[in-house]
């Protein structure tokens, strides 16, 4: 008698190759994302150099949690912008701009989240999508695993969202420049690469501004001084008298 | 060559004693009653270009109404002509094809297998007494990133597919056949630029020899991939267009004055 085979998962019950935080922030005159380019397998560091912000068309997508579901994800996007932009479009052939906006990108990917988890298989990512509202305006939005939608001026996924929001929440106003923006999401994945496990300093920026969406090439953070610290080479107990309780 | 079909015509899956089949043979005379489709196989790219014979005056004439070039994908274009709702069909088969390719093989598909697919599909509507055949025909131009070579094929109502260096079909296809051999592309492909010019001025001959377009104004879709275009299928800008068009003005009016020069002497 041959055993009996076992039946194959057919849902995602837990995710496997993943990435951590992904940040994003609205100044005055666009959007920043920020993310490491690390992927984890559990605890083991799996890669170090990749990264996790991509462009479609003129929106910066940005995922935490099981990469193969983002890389699954930016097919289906590329796919679609194709239609929208070469093969649906009535007047194609001279069409330069598309028709695809950050935030109709995020209302595509409401959809697409919130179908696969009510058939219990959901994507298992936690998106950050960044670029031009349908009115023009600077757009920052996330969707969740189960297709929750959110909008704001400053957004944190994962571990970003107990670390760096808070950080966030107190540093931001709405007039921010750039260099302000950039160094605010710098000390956020600084405290982000102290405090989580599963974070490195070698990080990514990407911008939305204007009309230009920017990668930049991964860069580690400066971390060296900040082994430094007091805490750090002397033990609490010689700070203070009563032994720093 | 009109024979009568004597009841060997009634379906696609007939043979008549002549091994032929009248029903394909019919989906071809609705491309031959229906606008020039002319592609030319350049040395640095391609060029689509069909004649839209104004339906009447109340259709407003520009693209966007009854398109007759559309893109596949980023890399290939396809202009049609014939019955001109399965040609939107068969657009649409292509479009899928090539994202179908995509999604699984990774790459944009290379330009000879999507001339083979769309000959399959348009074929297997040959062989079945329930279904008709696809009463149009259509030219595909594609750019093959690996190679980093142009393809010009045509796909007919039988579901032949061949590769060209220069096609014409529709109702001017034997004159504009014979313009394109006295090209030579065969032996010595011309450049895009020369391209553009000799598909709009046989499309503006074809128009004007005609007698019953006497006032009418010529309605052209041109479409390129070459280098100017970073290799994607779109529309030749319009302001070339223009630039041709006039240039066309120029050659035929100097050819009707040399014609009556020669009939002075």
């Amino acid at each position: 008698m041959l055993p009996a085979a076992v039946p194959s998962r057919q849902h995602t019950v837990q995710p496997m190759v993943t990435g951590t935080s992904v940040l994003g922030i609205v100044y005055d005159k666009g959007v920043l994302l920020a993310a490491d380019t690390l992927l984890s397998y559990g605890s083991m560091a799996k890669a170090q150099n990749i990264p996790r912000l991509h462009v479609v068309e003129n929106t910066v997508i940005g995922a935490s949690g099981e990469y193969s579901d983002f890389q699954r994800i930016l097919e289906i996007l590329k796919a679609k912008a194709l239609e929208e932009t070469t093969t649906s479009v009535m007047d194609s052939l001279y069409t330069e701009e598309s028709g695809m906006t950050a935030e109709n990108t995020w209302n595509y990917l409401r959809m697409l989240l919130y179908s696969r988890r009510s058939k219990f298989n959901p994507f298992w990512n936690e998106l950050l999508v960044a670029g031009k509202d349908l009115k023009g305006k600077p757009f920052l939005g996330s969707v969740d695993k189960i297709g929750t939608t959110v909008r704001d001026n400053f957004i944190a996924t994962g571990f970003g969202a107990y670390l760096a929001m808070p950080l966030l929440r107190e540093k931001w106003r709405p007039d921010l420049t750039e260099g302000e923006a950039r160094a605010l999401l710098e000390d956020c994945m600084k405290i982000l690469f102290f405090r989580d496990c599963r974070a490195s300093p070698r990080i990514q920026l990407a911008k939305c501004a204007y009309d230009e969406v920017l990668v930049s090439e991964p860069y580690e953070l400066d971390t060296a001084a900040a082994w430094q610290a007091e805490a750090y080479r002397q033990s609490v107990g010689e700070l203070e008298d009563d032994g720093g309780w | 060559m009109a024979s009568s079909g004597a009841g060997y015509d009634l379906s696609a899956s007939t043979f008549s004693p002549d091994g032929r089949i009248f029903q394909v043979e019919y989906a071809s005379k609705a491309v031959e009653n229906a606008g020039t489709v002319i592609g030319i196989k350049a040395s640095n790219g391609i060029v689509l270009g069909v004649s839209k014979p104004l339906l009447h005056k109340m259709v407003v004439p520009s693209t966007c109404s009854y398109k007759r070039i559309h893109s596949v994908d980023e890399h290939a274009g396809i202009a049609s002509t014939g019955f001109l709702p399965d040609a939107r069909q068969l657009v649409g088969r292509a479009i899928d094809e090539a994202a179908n390719w995509e999604d699984q093989y990774g790459v944009k598909v290379p330009p000879e297998v999507l001339a083979d697919r769309l000959g399959y599909f348009m074929h297997y509507y040959t062989l079945s007494g329930g279904l008709r055949p696809f009463g149009a025909s259509c030219v595909i131009g594609a750019y093959d990133q690996d190679t980093k070579q142009y393809k010009l094929h045509m796909v007919e109502p039988n579901g032949s597919a061949a590769s060209y260096y220069g096609v014409a079909t529709g109702k001017g296809k034997q004159a504009a056949k014979t313009e394109l051999e006295k090209l030579n592309l065969h032996k010595e492909p011309c450049t895009v630029d020369e391209a553009v010019k000799h598909i709009a001025k046989i499309l503006t001959m074809l128009h004007q020899e005609n007698k019953d377009n006497e006032g009418k104004p010529l309605e052209m879709e041109l479409s390129w991939i070459c280098e100017a275009s970073k290799y994607k299928h779109v529309g030749v800008p319009k302001a070339r267009i223009a630039e041709v068009t006039a240039w066309v003005q120029e050659q035929l009016e100097e050819e009707d004055d040399d014609e009556e020069e020669a009939m002075e002497e």
